[in-house]
C-alpha cells in the first residue's frame, strides 16, 4: 500500500474498518450456515429427553454413541436397506446419465447433421416442462409398464436429463479439434475417437456433471416417493420422510438416520469439491 | 465443417454421418421422448376423461376436468401459494447469494474455506433440512432453538408451523430453501464476478469512482446482468417445483393442512391420494406445465436472454 497523497490517509482507515466488518459478518454467516449441521449431529447423539427438554441446551448432557448402533439394529427402521437402495439408484443414475448425455452432447457438438438444430430444440424443450410436473403421467406410464417399486422404475425414467446433455454439448464445442484431427489421421471413426481420445481428455467435465447428478439422485424425493411405494423399495429420503410423519418415532434415531444419510454426500463433496464448483461455474447457463 | 469435407473414408459420407449422429444422440432422444413427451401427451389425453383409479378411461368429459380444476379453490389457492412463495424466496436468495459472492470474492485468504461452508448445504436434502427445521429449530412451543432464543429476550413462544395469523410458517418454509440453495447461486455469481475485466475497475478508479457502492452500482452490477438473468430464471422455475420442503415440513400423520399447499403438493394429493383422480390430476399438470412454459418464455424474452449484446 503505497500512499501517493495525504488525502488517502483517512480512506485507508475506512478500508481497513470495512474489511474487519466484512470478516465479522462472514464469520457470523458461516456459523449460521453450519448451525443446522451441528444440530443434526447434536440431536443424533443425544437422548430423546435431551432433544425435547424444555430447558434447551446448546450442548447435550452426554453423548450417546450407541444411537448409531441402535439405528441399524432397529427392526422397525429399514435403514440399511434404504441406504443400499439409495446407493444403487444414485450410482446407476450417475453412470447412465453420464453415458447417455455425453454421447448425445458429442453427437450434437461434432457430427454434422442437417437436423441437429431441431434435435437440440427437441431436447431443450423439455426444460420448460420440468420432470416434477410430469410426475402424474410418468407415474401412469411407469405403472402401466409394471415398474412400480422396481429399481428399473426408480432409475430408467430419470436417466434422460436435458441439462446434462447441454453441458456436454457446450463442453465438446470447446474441445480442441487438433486432438480429434490426429485421431482421424490415424483412421479412427467417430466411435473410437470418442472413446479413445475425447473421453480420456474430458475427465473434469465428467467429474463435475457426475457429482451434480449423484447429489441430485441421492437427494431426490418426489419420484422415489411416488414410484417406490413398497417398503422394500424405499430410498433413504423416503424412509426419513415416512418416519417424520409417523406417529411414534424415536427422535434421536431419526436424527442419527438423517446424519448417516448425508455422510456419503459430504465425503463425495469434500473429495470432489473443486470439480463440483467448477462444474457449476462451467455449466454454461449464464453465458 | 470445411475440414470434415476434405477428409476421406467413413468420415465423409453424409449417410454414414447421419447414421453416426443417431447412434450417438438417438438413445438419449428416444428416452427423453418416451419419459417426457409421451407422459405429457398421455397427460393431455387423460385430462379429457373421467379417470378415477384407471389409466385406460372410457368416459370422455371434454374440458370438464379443466373447468373443475380452475373453479377449485384449493387449486387456485395453490397457485397463490406459489406466488407468495416466489415473492419471498426469489429476492431473498438473490440478495443473499449475491452478497455472499461479493464478500467471498474479495477475500484474499480463506476464500476456499468460506466458499465451501456456504456451498455445503447444497449436499443436504430437503428431507433432512426439513427435519432439522421442523424438529430442532422451529418446533412447537416448549422446546426448540428458535423458541429458546426468543425466551432469552423474554418473548412469547411461537408454534411456528401452525400459526397462520401472523403466518409464521412462511418464515420456516423460506429459510429452509434459502439455506439449501444460496450457496449454489453464490457460486454462479462468483463465476460471473471473475469474468469482469480488472481494467473496468482501473478505469473506474481513474474516473474517481469511490470503491464500494459507486463501483458496485456502475461496474459490478451491470456486468453481472447475464448471470442475474440466469439466476432469477432458475429461481422462479425451481420455486414452481417446490414440493419436498412443503411436504416434509407440513404433513404429519394427521394429513396436510389446507394452508400453504403449493401446486405440486396439491397435484400429488389429487392424483395419487385417496381419490386417485388421474384425469383431474392430469388436467392440473397440463395447466401447470403451460403456466411454467409461458412464464419461462416470457421471462426469457423480457430479459432478452440469448440476445448477444455489447
Amino acid at each position: 500500500m503505497r500512499r501517493t497523497s495525504p488525502s488517502q490517509e483517512p480512506r485507508d482507515g475506512r478500508v481497513r474498518m470495512g474489511r474487519a466488518v466484512r470478516l465479522v459478518l462472514l464469520i457470523a454467516l458461516a456459523l449460521l450456515f453450519l448451525l443446522p449441521f451441528y444440530l443434526l449431529v447434536r440431536n443424533g447423539l443425544s437422548s430423546d429427553a435431551d432433544i425435547t427438554s424444555p430447558e434447551w441446551a446448546f450442548f447435550p448432557g452426554e453423548l450417546h454413541w450407541a444411537n448409531v448402533r441402535e439405528l441399524f439394529e432397529d427392526p422397525n427402521v429399514p435403514m440399511a436397506h434404504a441406504l443400499l437402495n439409495s446407493s444403487l439408484i444414485a450410482v446407476l443414475t450417475t453412470l447412465g446419465t453420464l453415458l447417455l448425455a455425453s454421447l448425445a452432447g458429442y453427437g450434437l457438438a461434432r457430427i454434422p447433421y442437417r437436423y441437429a438444430g431441431a434435435v437440440l430444440y427437441w431436447i431443450l424443450g423439455t426444460l420448460m416442462v420440468p420432470a416434477a410436473v410430469t410426475f402424474v403421467p410418468s407415474f401412469v406410464l411407469v405403472s402401466s409398464l409394471g415398474w412400480i417399486s422396481t429399481l428399473r422404475g426408480l432409475v430408467v425414467p430419470t436417466l434422460f436429463q436435458a441439462v446434462a446433455a447441454f453441458i456436454f454439448r457446450q463442453y465438446f464445442l470447446g474441445f480442441p479439434r487438433e486432438l480429434e484431427d490426429a485421431a482421424r489421421v490415424d483412421g479412427l471413426g467417430y466411435w473410437h475417437t470418442y472413446w479413445k481420445v475425447v473421453v480420456p481428455n474430458s475427465r473434469p467435465v465428467f467429474a463435475a456433471v457426475g457429482t451434480i447428478v449423484f447429489i441430485g439422485a441421492w437427494n431426490s424425493f418426489l419420484w422415489p416417493l411416488v414410484i417406490g411405494q413398497d417398503r422394500e423399495a424405499w430410498t433413504v429420503q423416503v424412509a426419513l420422510s415416512t418416519f417424520t410423519t409417523a406417529q411414534h418415532i424415536n427422535i434421536h434415531e431419526l436424527f442419527v438416520a438423517a446424519a448417516v444419510s448425508i455422510l456419503p454426500l459430504l465425503v463425495v463433496f469434500l473429495v470432489l469439491q473443486r470439480s463440483i464448483v467448477a462444474g457449476v461455474e462451467r455449466s454454461g447457463i449464464d453465458d | 465443417m470445411r475440414r470434415a469435407a476434405l477428409t476421406k473414408g467413413r468420415w465423409s459420407g453424409r449417410q454414414s454421418r447421419t447414421l453416426w449422429f443417431w447412434i450417438f444422440v438417438g438413445p438419449f432422444v428416444l428416452g427423453l421422448t418416451l419419459f417426457t413427451y409421451v407422459p405429457l401427451a398421455w397427460s393431455a389425453y387423460l385430462s379429457f376423461f373421467d379417470a378415477h383409479n384407471t389409466v385406460s378411461p372410457t368416459d370422455f368429459v371434454g374440458f370438464d376436468n379443466y373447468t373443475a380444476m380452475l373453479r377449485d379453490d384449493a387449486f387456485t389457492d395453490s397457485l397463490l401459494t406459489f406466488l407468495v412463495f416466489t415473492a419471498f424466496i426469489v429476492p431473498a436468495t438473490y440478495v443473499l447469494s449475491l452478497a455472499l459472492a461479493l464478500m467471498v470474492n474479495r477475500l484474499r485468504r480463506a476464500q476456499a474455506f468460506f466458499r465451501s461452508v456456504f456451498f455445503l448445504p447444497v449436499a443436504c436434502s430437503y428431507v433432512v433440512a426439513a427435519l432439522i427445521w421442523k424438529m430442532s429449530i422451529f418446533n412447537g412451543v416448549r422446546f426448540g432453538l428458535a423458541n429458546t432464543v426468543l425466551g432469552w429476550f423474554g418473548a412469547d413462544q411461537i408454534a411456528w408451523l401452525s400459526t397462520t395469523d401472523p403466518p409464521w410458517y412462511w418464515l420456516v418454509i423460506v429459510t429452509v430453501r434459502l439455506w439449501l440453495q444460496a450457496g449454489f447461486y453464490m457460486v454462479l455469481f462468483l463465476a460471473g464476478l471473475q469474468r469482469i475485466s480488472p481494467r473496468l475497475y482501473e478505469a473506474a478508479a481513474v474516473d474517481g469512482a469511490r470503491p464500494g457502492w459507486q463501483v458496485f452500482r456502475h461496474i459490478t452490477f451491470p456486468q453481472l446482468r447475464a448471470t442475474s438473468v440466469a439466476v432469477v430464471l432458475l429461481l422462479v422455475i425451481n420455486a414452481f417445483q417446490a414440493f419436498d420442503e412443503f411436504y416434509n415440513l407440513l404433513s404429519d400423520s394427521r394429513g396436510y393442512p389446507p394452508y400453504a399447499r403449493p401446486p405440486l403438493v396439491y397435484l400429488y394429493y389429487t392424483a395419487l391420494g385417496q381419490g386417485q383422480n388421474l384425469g383431474l390430476g392430469s388436467a392440473g399438470a397440463v395447466i401447470l406445465a403451460l403456466i411454467i412454459a409461458v412464464v419461462t418464455v416470457a421471462q426469457a424474452r423480457w430479459f432478452g436472454l440469448g440476445r448477444k449484446e455489447d
